[in-house]
């Protein structure tokens, strides 16, 4: 296994520590582990290349001031370098006008049919619109009835015709939402090579006959270095108005979002970020940053929390801990916020220090997470708030109640002895909190 | 100069076949990989324009040739590494001369190692199972298609399996091509795949039929749960027929970076991968990923896709592959 980035970058950095001054001879090491993080990260190389030089640049102009330390200035550079190329000008998606036409276009794969699904149903959650959906894909087999389950799960309207000419279905659609009382109309369109001449007309077609507010381009996140042909091909013919960039539920870093800053001045508008239909996520600059660079995401997981533990709950918990008298209810309780963050792998992910705690490969099934809830629901209320009491026969009845084996209602239990120990010594201040 | 002279004789050898069959075939490889060798093979050849001496400059450029070609960060600086010393060792200076130890190392890392079979896997008694995987929007479903086209023209029974009852209408997408196909279909909408998988394998073994093609959804390799169905699913047709699947295909669009490789380790890990099939490389794509793939996972490439046409699909040849990436060199 190669070593992961963040950790051969913070290891670059440590060598700055320390210094008076960025010198050249300094921050070779550093600047090198940066260009290969991004090449990892599949940002292009012309567009990386770029990228260092600037950097270099500013970091070596750069006094530092003796309250801050210099690696912590160098990174700052890095990072806020990466967030002003990746924000750059942010242009919300087109929800002014009264009636609106978006159009999706991409290569094979890249999800524009789910997408224009989450698309639709988030201008109707969060703009109030009424959306309708066009289907302009007439080739692949089994397009149209893709978006018509999709249309049919989120109950929004779908327009299409057995045609072979997608401009007069998408003319068609339009005069059908408008005279349905719908407001914006977003057409799915079939994937393309941008070097496919014939099918890049029929896009071409399309946005100078009809009055388009958006053409959005579907990017897959995973792309590699031909993303930058993708993206330059796509915008010289139809001059995009905003970029998608898909999959970013995966592992992947998602560097060609940089390339598409750096190159096109295209914004980014959302990113998709999971299969349900809710998974559709404004773009932030500054976690696409840390996400590059291997930084964590300290920000996204806060809002996250927020959004679910109210204050008074938390410092409820916080006190219990550090008494030492946090119970299986108490477990249950927290156990059930993190089971609403989402999949636990991906918030333990974020954070920075995760892989020097070897946390980063963590897997963790959700069948596990319910199993560990059976357990618990399966202790009458006395036993959670007591668990000292649970002997052979409560645990059989337990093991029974959950239908788990009386081994693992043990384990449990003497998982959580070790963190009530662990809390324990944390607020004690005999070991510290990793973040 | 061994490998480079076999270059040199295979391309004069793929010139001169005369076969119409093959020269089709070989045709095939030289227009789908036409972007692909402009793109990474003209560039190298002007390297050797621009600079006659070996220098940095060369070697930085060099290197950026090769990562645009998407070889992989980690397969490319190793690579680097090595030229740098053969360099040194051998005392090269000419950049003509280096380009064919360039494509020597090249070839090097695909053929090195174990050598792989890039042949499909035949059942003798009973069916043959191919099972599908990858994440998604890669290409699955339409590679079955083509699969299956190639099957049934060889005069094969074929039977496709809807294992994919997650996505909107990816039932509907296989039992279409299944009818254009002329192959059997089985399939239930909103079902557990791994139980419509058990039945599609009665169903073809009542029905005598030779190869059977399972699709199945789409898959972020670091999601768990997706991947343990993944198991469930190899469990299930294992024990059903006897040493199936004979094939288990990870398919990955040509255009994939860096995560190719995390896909190919992913998916390795949970199921025995037999090999990769390549699709959409008749894009600008380059495709280098199959050497970061065969160098950091050791899997062979079955097939290629090289365009959208049924017969698009080739059985993956390295010879044909070579003569097509670089047969403006020679």
């Amino acid at each position: 296994m190669f070593e992961y980035m963040g950790d051969r970058l913070s290891k670059a950095i440590k060598n700055i520590r320390g210094l008076g001054k960025i010198t050249e001879d300094n921050i070779n090491d550093a600047m090198k582990e940066i260009r290969l993080a991004l090449l990892e990260a599949d940002v292009n190389y012309m567009v990386v290349k770029e990228f260092v030089a600037s950097v270099k640049e500013k970091a070596l102009g750069m006094e530092v001031e003796k309250s801050l330390k210099p690696d912590e200035v160098f990174i700052k550079i890095v990072k806020d370098e990466l967030v002003s190329l990746l924000g750059g000008d942010y242009v919300p998606l087109d929800t002014k006008e009264k009636f609106e036409v978006i159009m999706l276009c991409g290569l094979q794969g890249s999800g524009k049919t789910t997408t224009a699904g989450k698309l639709a149903n988030l201008l109707r959650k969060k703009y109030n619109r009424k959306p309708l959906l066009i289907a302009g894909d007439i080739y692949r087999p089994a397009a149209i009835k893709q978006l018509e389950d999709i249309a049919s799960s989120l109950n929004i309207p779908i327009f299409k015709e057995d045609k072979k000419d997608v401009l007069e279905i998408v003319n068609d659609g339009i005069n059908y939402a408008k005279e349905n009382n719908l407001d914006y109309v977003i057409v799915d369109t079939a994937g393309r090579l941008q070097i496919d001449e014939e099918l890049m007309e029929e896009l071409k077609n399309i946005s100078s006959n009809v009055k388009l507010n958006e053409i959005i381009l579907v990017i897959d996140a995973m792309m590699g270095q031909d993303a930058i042909n993708v993206i330059t091909g796509f915008n010289d013919a139809l001059s995009l108005t905003g970029c998608i960039l898909t999959k970013m539920d995966g592992d992947t870093k998602g560097g060609v979002a940089l390339s598409l800053r750096h190159l096109t001045n295209v914004p980014i508008k959302f990113v998709g970020d999971s299969e349900k239909m809710d998974g559709l996520s404004e773009f932030y600059p500054e976690r696409m940053a840390e996400r590059i660079l291997d930084m964590g995401d300290i920000l996204s997981i806060a809002e996250k929390v927020e959004g679910i533990v109210s204050e008074d709950e938390a410092k409820e918990q916080a006190r219990k801990m550090q008494k030492g008298t946090f119970d299986l209810e108490d477990f249950l309780t927290t156990f059930k916020q993190i089971r609403r963050l989402g999949p636990l792998e991906n918030i333990i992910k974020m954070l920075p220090q995760a892989r020097s705690m070897g946390l980063n490969n963590i897997s963790i099934d959700p069948k596990d997470m319910a199993h560990i809830e059976a357990i618990i629901l399966s202790m009458t209320p006395y036993e959670r708030r007591h668990p000292e009491v649970l002997k052979a026969t409560r645990k059989q009845r337990i093991a029974k109640g959950s239908g788990r084996s009386v081994e693992e209602v043990n384990r449990l239990l003497k998982q959580f002895e070790m963190m009530k120990n662990m809390m324990k010594s944390m607020s004690n201040g005999k070991m510290k909190m990793p973040f | 100069m061994g490998l480079f002279n076999k270059l040199k004789n295979l391309v004069s050898k793929k010139e001169e076949v005369v076969d119409k069959e093959e020269k089709e075939e070989i045709k095939n490889y030289e227009e789908g990989l036409k972007k692909t060798r402009e793109e990474f093979v003209s560039k190298l050849n002007i390297l050797g324009i621009k600079y006659t001496k070996v220098s940095e400059e060369y070697f930085e450029e060099l290197e950026s040739i090769l990562i645009m070609a998407d070889i992989g960060v980690n397969t490319v600086m190793k690579f680097m590494d090595k030229l740098r010393d053969r360099v040194k060792h051998e005392n090269i200076t000419d950049t003509a001369y280096l380009k064919e130890v360039i494509v020597d190392e090249l070839l090097i890392i695909y053929v090195e190692g174990e050598s792989l079979s890039d042949k499909i896997k035949m059942n003798d008694n009973g069916p043959t199972v191919i099972l599908m995987v990858g994440v998604n929007g890669v290409g699955k479903t339409t590679t079955i298609a083509k699969l299956a086209h190639k099957y049934v023209t060889e005069g094969k029974k074929v039977m496709l399996i809807a294992g994919d009852t997650f996505r909107a209408g990816a039932v509907n997408q296989l039992e279409i091509w299944a009818k254009r196909t002329n192959s059997l279909f089985y399939g239930k909408e909103g079902s557990d795949p791994a139980s419509v998988i058990y039945d599609g394998l009665v169903e073809a073994k009542e029905k005598d039929v030779d190869i059977v093609l399972i699709d199945t959804a789409g898959r972020l390799q670091n999601k768990v749960n997706l991947m343990k169905e993944l198991e469930k699913i190899n469990k299930v047709i294992s024990t059903h027929i006897e040493g199936a699947p004979q094939e288990t295909l990870l398919v990955i669009d040509a255009a994939t970076g860096q995560n190719g490789i995390m896909q190919a380790k992913a998916f390795k890990e949970i199921t025995n991968i037999t090999g990769i099939v390549l699709t959409k490389l008749d894009g600008t794509a380059k495709g280098g990923i199959v050497l970061a793939i065969k160098e950091e996972v050791n899997l062979p490439v079955k097939f290629i896709g090289l365009g959208e046409k049924m017969t698009d699909l080739k059985p993956f040849d390295i010879e044909n592959y070579i003569y097509g990436l670089f047969k403006d060199m020679v």
